[in-house]
């Protein structure tokens, strides 16, 4: 018999979970930079829920729009404009206008044919990269940032203080964001799509509209994750595109659990927590122990770890 | 009143003996695991293999090494693992660094906290120059590139075409190379960028062999695909049409070399160390290693970098009577030291705090004990070619 969880409650778990997590500040002040890494892939994980698990659009390339936020940022800094916001703002308008272009081919395929392209499209921007060289720093990385002071007051520290500070406000502004988006009528127009495409149409929903602005928003805050790590860390390379990361991320997400809204972020703090332990136990086998643990959680069931969680609480609502 | 000054001085005297026999902590990131994770493994056998030879403490300061992970060029994940290991775990020195992104992540992070960093292979050119904390024991691309240069020059050899990986280091190779061999006098006839992701080298080797150079420049990072490629140049027939082959290290790594059978055999490159080096430091070193690694593999360029930077390390922390806090005071102890490496003479160089050091012209031969890289030529003390 599953606990029920009032409606209140959840959102009052909402809030503590956030509290929690500005809380860690406190609580780890020598791991900021984990913290912060992991806030990042947070976001970067819940910018792949809104495609992924709401839109149901099926994408291998998604740090196709992670590195891109993470140049735009980057090279902004490096033309002699290297205040934060700013960085930002290149990286969520760039990325957005650039997949708004690229859904016209994505959301008229089929699954498959997506998970094609998108690994095609990330195949390409990799090289294209790789091959400019004497803007991105090719295979050697883009060097030189130096960030401004966040607000022209708080320097980025060798502890990561500000880092930390800095990337959790603008996840969780994001957050409320995405959050406001996916519970409006928008939202569920999403899910009724991903739910059953034919009769959205039916219904006289403008089903291909709806998908590309999801696509678009999705890329726009993935783009602004990756120009957070690229001022955080002052550096961006090749890494931030490759498929890896897109398989990275895939991962993080479905073991959080998709179409949760939450999912991305449990999945972000499992994942990277789990694999930092294992990494400090045994640097040269911890991914037979990660591997054997992330099939463990699959074990348990369809639905990652919130959807485990949701067999065993239920809110009122539903 | 007494007892408790006598204790007090006790406990004093306690705190100070303490603080004296702290360790030295040196924060080792590298790649330990996937495909590079051979790299992580010389490395530690390197560092092993000198503590072996000359205590696990130094100054009276036991020796600790904190392995980190960072897989493959993963700059964000390096650079996160560095700052960690300078605020959490207030380490002395930080060493490792395969690969040339991880390093330059890291380099302001040593800039900040001015803990000095020994880079024991990442191998572009400008790496030291992004922090005066950094020093490098390892070697450059260039210094490899600069010297099968000049050898083809001093050779019969008046056209090469140049084939090489399409990325940062490759590109480096190729430039490097094509800069000292057209300035001797040498012509490049043609060269070939190829892309870096599962190439096919058949088409590439048939478009070289119909231009017929005189030698062939071949670029593509150790392990796999330089193997590919050498049995290209092998299935083409380049050699019998008498096109030299010629190469760094990369293409002759003591690592796989044993691997590599006849394919490789004859083969003309340009390195700083080759297993096989005539000394009888480089004997007792490659013994010592041997007992370390269980005798596979046997030692390669990253094993002696690793070796050699634990002794800079060993002499400066000696030097300073055990006290290396001062990152500024360890840094001028390293610039401009030199010594004998199991490689040769080497040098941190005064100028910029980069490796110089002989570079070798080698021919791959089957000396009856497996493949050897056997050293027939010496530039003596070559400077970084590849910083202007």
């Amino acid at each position: 018999m599953p606990l029920t969880l009032p409606r209140r409650g959840l959102f009052a778990l909402e809030i503590l979970f956030w509290i929690a997590l500005a809380a860690s500040f406190f609580v780890f002040p020598d791991r900021l930079y984990l913290l912060t890494q992991i806030l990042i892939a947070a976001l970067f994980a819940v910018s792949l829920d809104i495609a992924l698990g709401y839109a149901g659009i099926l994408t291998l390339g998604h740090a196709v729009f992670f590195g891109m936020g993470a140049y735009a940022a980057g090279l902004l800094a490096k033309a002699g404009w290297a205040e934060p916001l700013t960085g930002l703002a290149l990286a969520f308008v760039l990325c957005g206008l650039v997949a708004y272009a690229l859904s016209v081919m994505i959301v008229r395929a089929g699954e498959l044919t997506q998970l094609m392209v998108t690994i095609a499209v990330g195949a390409i921007v990799v090289e294209i990269a790789n091959q400019a060289t004497p803007i991105t720093g090719g295979s050697d990385g883009l060097q030189g940032i130096s960030m401004w002071p966040v607000l022209g007051a708080f320097d980025f520290d060798l502890w990561g203080k500000t880092a930390f500070v800095y990337t959790f406000v603008v996840v969780l502004a994001l957050f409320i964001v995405v959050r406001r988006m996916l519970q409006s009528p928008y939202g569920l127009a999403l899910k009724g799509i991903h739910g059953n495409r034919k009769r959205m149409y039916a219904l006289g929903s403008p089903v291909e509209g709806r998908l590309r602005f999801a696509y678009a928003a999705s890329a726009a805050i993935a783009g602004v994750a990756g120009a957070l790590l690229a001022q955080t860390t002052e550096f961006v390379g090749l890494d931030t595109l490759s498929i890896d990361r897109s398989a990275a991320v895939l991962i993080i997400l479905v073991l959080g659990g998709t179409g949760r809204l939450y999912g991305g972020i449990v999945g972000a703090i499992v994942y990277m927590v789990v694999h930092d332990f294992f990494a400090d136990l045994s640097p040269e086998f911890w991914m037979f122990w990660l591997g054997l643990f992330l099939m463990a959680i699959v074990m348990i069931g369809s639905g990652g770890i919130l959807g485990g969680l949701s067999r065993l609480v239920r809110s009122e609502r539903s | 009143m007494a007892r408790l000054a006598a204790t007090l001085l006790a406990s004093a005297l306690f705190i100070g003996q303490a603080a004296a026999a702290e360790p030295l902590k040196l924060g080792f990131v590298a790649p330990m695991s996937g495909a590079q994770a051979e790299y992580g493994l010389q490395m530690m056998n390197g560092m092993k293999t000198y503590m072996a030879q000359n205590g696990d403490s130094v100054a009276g300061r036991e020796v600790e090494i904190i392995v980190k992970d960072s897989g493959g060029p993963n700059p964000d994940v390096a650079k996160r693992l560095t700052q960690e290991l300078i605020v959490r775990d207030k380490v002395d020195f930080l060493v490792g660094y395969g690969f040339s992104p991880n390093a330059f992540a890291a380099a302001p992070l040593a800039t900040d906290s001015e803990t000095p960093l020994i880079i024991f292979n990442a191998a572009t050119s400008s790496i030291p120059t992004k922090s005066p904390f950094i020093a490098r024991v390892s070697m450059t691309l260039a210094q490899h590139a600069y010297g099968i240069a000049k050898w083809a020059n001093g050779e019969d050899i008046k056209t090469v075409y140049t084939l090489y990986a399409d990325y940062a280091p490759g590109r480096d190779a190729n430039a490097q190379f094509t800069k000292i061999f057209t300035e001797g006098g040498g012509e490049i006839v043609g060269e070939i960028g190829v892309p870096l992701s599962s190439p096919d080298f058949g088409p590439y080797m048939q478009r070289i062999k119909d231009a017929k150079p005189d030698a062939i420049f071949m670029w593509f990072p150790s392990g796999e695909l330089a193997n590919t490629m050498l049995k290209a140049y092998r299935a083409r027939g380049l050699d019998d049409d008498g096109i030299v082959a010629l190469g760094t290290s990369d293409l002759v790594d003591d690592n796989s070399l044993d691997s590599m059978g006849e394919d490789a055999v004859g083969l003309i490159t340009a390195a700083h160390y080759s297993a096989a080096h005539d000394s009888e430091l480089n004997k007792a070193f490659v013994k010592a290693y041997d007992e370390v690694s269980g005798g596979s593999p046997r030692p390669n360029f990253m094993g002696v970098a690793a070796y050699d930077g634990l002794a800079a390390i060993y002499h400066v922390t000696e030097e300073l009577g055990g006290d290396v806090s001062d990152g500024k005071k360890v840094m001028e102890l390293l610039t401009g030291l030199t010594f004998e490496s199991p490689r040769g003479p080497i040098e941190i160089s005064a100028e910029d705090r980069d490796i110089v050091q002989n570079i070798y012209i080698r021919e791959t031969k089957d000396t009856g004990e497996g493949l050897y890289n056997i050293e027939f030529e010496t530039m003596p003390m070559v400077v970084d070619p590849g910083k202007d």
